[in-house]
């Protein structure tokens, strides 16, 4: 293994790592949070006690969820200088200045609304406390939209010069709504709503399928379900747009997701790869089971359509093959699967609705562990899809410009060994910790908590166990 | 050079950014700096019921505490990308064991009120407070120790960081940190855990008089263009002001912590904490990274500079003006001698 000996490799693996584990837990803070302000309208709406008792569950695990992802995001944003020193001297001026967007508007809204929107139930009026929600919802919702156009001008650098070495800014607005922000806002956005409904569908079904709380759980998982219908299909259309954007900003990247080697002469139409065995050093495929002309029609909506090959890059500007081949065939599989859950599940919801009734409905077995699958199946589809995103977009840091070799610090071996194995050992027993207690909180079930008092009490002694949050 | 001077803009954006990410640093210092001193206090709170306490009694708070770090993080990158790239490459260390200090007591939080082991998760929390702040003091020592840079790269080693100098400056910090988390207590509580924290005031008060007084006198010993900064006439006068402050506000919270006072002791251990960084700051001033990177080196263009001052220079008031209403709503004590409400 001398990769291991290398230092660049390590950042690279090390930033890899982090951000990996990061994006475990900002989605289902994102939508969940949208899905409480829902339920906390309704419950101020309707005074019916239901959508409060639900609000506070699905606060419970927004609690956890939420700590888990503050905590492993702010070595997100010191690793820039720590391991990526250079790329942080050279890009400062924009992506620098966007996370500091990011922090004031957004991290800072939510942080401080948090603690009302958790422990301020006997606090301040219902008014203001559906008011914290919604400060908490915009600000994890901005923080979605900051982070991609950090990110989006990375896949697509533009409203700037690369000169000796320094991106200098000549449009900011050029460089904000860069060609790749609205689809990977959107498609990333969409991605914390289905991961969250999909959560929520999961939970309930676990929960039905249990016989546990059926009067509960049977109304959200209709509704998550119901709601899927409309997302998750939405989710393929928004992910097919974007593959097809690729095509004109990022052609190296749609050609390794595709693992397609030679661009089609003109007339004719390039073969899709459904599956297919790379081989990078010859620049062709090993194995493959295609379908004709069916690349075109995806990517050109035309049977004949030109799609450029990767063989058409020098070696030396092609990005690995293998991990963005399979990672966007597995994203899709997912994504797929979800929206045939959705579908199925609406058919019964139509046709067979005696099935689906409170008394019956555990007895859906298939049905039922299929949506508790679901849960893993959205967590791996955000995973694969960054990995397409990242490793496809390489060997570029910051696309066509500057390389990824060019922008790291230049740290001795052993420190970055010993960084990468403390966070490695940290966020293991953190993940095992937190999804311990994940399991801790659905054990107990909803707690049924008598309506809150909403008054102003500066002075009530404060417990988190009673005072909202658990 | 001026401080302020408007033939140049660019050097007038980029001092008014060096003060304005000064204003956030010390919104992080003190705000977190008390939850951060509890976290430490707590290793050796009197029984597991006051160090529940003590936890949730910043629970609500400790995230946007945090958050003012990660906006001197964000700020930073962007209007002084070298000392970003720089500075903190060459503090990979305590910059790494802060953040594996900050995991730490961060998933802390929850994990104590949802789990039976509350001696595992409460001693987490006091290890992870301890951990984050001696890596903090390292960080600030190995920044006044001065950094080897060249060319806008690091060229120093990986433990640059670490002297005598900076282990002084830990110390500093640890009892700096106690004293506000010790005060922050008797804004708190009352009975039998303000008492404890009066103690432990007094006793960190003097460590942290004691530690602060050799750092000022070993400031200019160790360097000579300090020592002439400080040491020349006119300017004599004025750095002389800022420590004469600090000692009296020292006195005022002695006297303070032996009327048995709530409110005041907080005060004055602000306020020297609000002197002793303003004398950091002067006593550097052009430079942002002591000796090696004045700020108009380091600062972005102007255009970037006044495009930060446009999006985040307008939602400071308003960043603090919510900061303060959280803060209000759940202003009181917290009497944890009562038995729990249940609602
Ligand atoms: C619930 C999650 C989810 C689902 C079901 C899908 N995706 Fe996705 N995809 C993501 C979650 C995601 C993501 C994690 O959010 C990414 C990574 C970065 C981004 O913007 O979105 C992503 C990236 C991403 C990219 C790379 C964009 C780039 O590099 O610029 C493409 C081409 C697609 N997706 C295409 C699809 C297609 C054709 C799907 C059809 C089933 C699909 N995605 C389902
Ligand atoms: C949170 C979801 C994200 C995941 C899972 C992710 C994943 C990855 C992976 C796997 C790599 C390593 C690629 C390689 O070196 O082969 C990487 C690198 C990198 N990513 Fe991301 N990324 C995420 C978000 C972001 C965002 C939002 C930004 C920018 C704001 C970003 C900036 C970078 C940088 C600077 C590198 C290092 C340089 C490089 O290898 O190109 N990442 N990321
Ligand atoms: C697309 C990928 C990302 C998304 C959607 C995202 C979203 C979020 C959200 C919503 C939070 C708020 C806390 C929480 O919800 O748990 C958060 C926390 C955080 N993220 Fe990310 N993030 C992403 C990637 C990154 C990257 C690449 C960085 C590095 C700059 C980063 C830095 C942070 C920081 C510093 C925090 C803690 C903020 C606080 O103190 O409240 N995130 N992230």
């Amino acid at each position: 293994m001398d990769m291991l000996q290398n230092s660049e490799f390590l950042s690279r693996l090390q930033f890899a790592f982090l951000a990996m584990f990061h994006i475990l837990w900002p989605p289902l803070t994102v939508g969940l949070a949208i899905i409480i302000l829902g339920l906390e309208a309704t419950w101020l709406k309707t005074k019916q006690i239901v959508y409060y008792h639900q609000t506070r569950f699905w606060i419970r695990i927004f609690m956890i969820n939420f700590g888990v992802g503050v905590i492993s995001g702010i070595p997100m944003e010191f690793a820039f200088g720590t391991n990526w020193g250079p790329f942080s001297i050279a890009s400062g001026d924009f992506f620098g200045n966007i996370l500091g967007f990011e922090t004031a508007m957004a991290f800072m809204l939510e942080a401080g609304f948090l603690g009302i929107m958790l422990f301020g139930w006997n606090r301040v009026s219902s008014g203001m406390h559906l008011f914290a929600t919604s400060m908490v919802v915009l600000g994890s919702t901005l923080s979605v939209f900051w982070i991609m156009v950090a990110n989006s001008w990375m896949q697509t650098p533009s409203g700037v010069e690369y000169i000796n070495g320094k991106f200098i800014v000549t449009d900011y607005l050029a460089a904000v709504f860069n060609p790749d922000l609205a689809h990977g806002f959107w498609h990333m956005f969409m991605a914390c709503i289905e991961l969250s409904l999909v959560v929520v569908a999961g939970i309930s079904a676990y929960y039905l399928l249990k016989e546990r709380e059926v009067a509960f759980f049977l109304p959200s998982f209709k509704i998550s379900v119901l709601a899927l219908v409309l997302i998750s299909p939405l989710q393929i259309i928004i992910g097919d747009s974007a593959g097809g954007a690729l095509a004109k900003t990022q052609p190296a990247k749609l050609a390794a997701i595709e693992s397609h080697w030679d661009t089609n002469p003109p007339g004719e139409g390039a073969d899709w790869a459904l599956l297919a065995i790379p081989d990078q050093k010859n620049q062709r495929n090993l194995w493959e089971w295609t379908i004709p002309d069916a690349l075109s029609l995806i990517v050109t909506h035309s049977l004949t359509g030109t799609v450029v090959g990767l063989s058409d890059f020098k070696p030396e500007d092609q990005p690995p093959i293998w991990i963005p081949f399979y990672a966007f065939r597995i994203m899709i599989a997912a994504g797929v699967f979800i929206a045939f859950m959705a579908l199925w599940t609406l058919w019964l919801l139509w046709r067979k609705k005696h099935q689906m009734n409170p008394e019956n409905i555990s007895q859906n077995t298939w049905l039922l562990r299929g949506w508790i699958l679901t849960i893993p199946a959205a967590y791996i589809a955000v995973e694969m899809g960054w990995l397409v995103r990242e490793i496809g977009r390489q060997p570029w840091i910051v696309y066509g410009m500057m390389r990824t070799q060019h922008g790291v610090s230049a740290l001795p071996l052993e420190t970055v060994q010993w960084s990468l194995l403390s966070f490695f050992v940290f966020y293991l027993a953190i993940g095992i910790a937190a999804f311990y207690f994940m399991r801790h909180v659905l054990r107990q079930g909803p707690a049924y908590e008598a309506a809150p008092k909403y008054i102003k009490n500066k002075n009530r002694p404060m417990s988190s166990m009673n005072d909202g949050g658990y | 050079m001026d401080v302020f001077s408007f033939d140049d803009p660019h050097h007038l954006l980029a001092s008014v950014w060096f003060a304005i990410i000064g204003l956030f640093l010390i919104f992080y210092v003190v705000l977190d700096g008390f939850d951060l001193g509890m976290g430490i206090l707590s290793l050796a709170a009197p029984s597991e019921k006051y160090r529940g306490a003590m936890m949730s009694s910043i629970g609500s708070i400790w995230d946007a505490n945090e958050t003012w770090l990660v906006i001197v993080g964000g700020t930073l990158f962007g209007a002084f990308p070298l000392v970003y790239g720089t500075v903190l490459h060459g503090l990979y260390i305590p910059i790494t064991l802060m953040l594996l200090g900050f995991m730490l007591r961060g998933v802390s939080f929850e994990f104590y009120v949802l789990s039976s082991r509350k001696k595992l998760w409460g001693t987490a929390f006091g290890l992870g407070s301890l951990i984050a702040v001696i890596a903090q003091g390292f960080a600030l020592g190995g920044l006044l120790n001065g950094m080897k840079i060249e060319n806008g790269l690091f060229i120093g080693g990986v433990f640059d960081w670490f002297s005598p100098f900076s282990l002084m400056v830990v110390l500093g910090v640890i009892a700096g940190y106690s004293v506000l988390g010790a005060n922050y207590m008797i804004l708190k509580f009352h009975g039998e855990l303000q008492n404890h924290a009066y103690a432990r005031s007094k006793i960190f008060s003097l460590l942290m008089l004691c530690f602060a007084a050799i750092v000022t006198v070993w400031t200019p010993l160790q360097y000579p263009s300090i020592y002439e900064r400080w040491f020349t006439l006119p300017n004599f006068f004025a750095f002389a002001l800022l420590p004469l402050a600090a000692l009296v506000c020292f006195f005022m919270l002695f006297k303070a912590l032996m009327r048995r006072e709530e409110r005041a002791p907080f005060i004055w251990s602000l306020l020297i904490f609000l002197f002793s960084f303003i004398g950091l700051a002067a006593t550097w001033f052009p430079y942002i990274v002591p000796g090696a990177i004045t700020i108009d080196q380091a600062a972005a263009p102007t255009n970037t500079l006044v495009f930060m001052l446009l999006g985040i220079g307008m939602l400071i008031p308003v960043m603090i003006a919510y900061n303060i209403y959280q803060y209000s709503v759940f202003s009181g004590k917290i009497n944890p001698d009562t038995p729990e409400q249940n609602d």
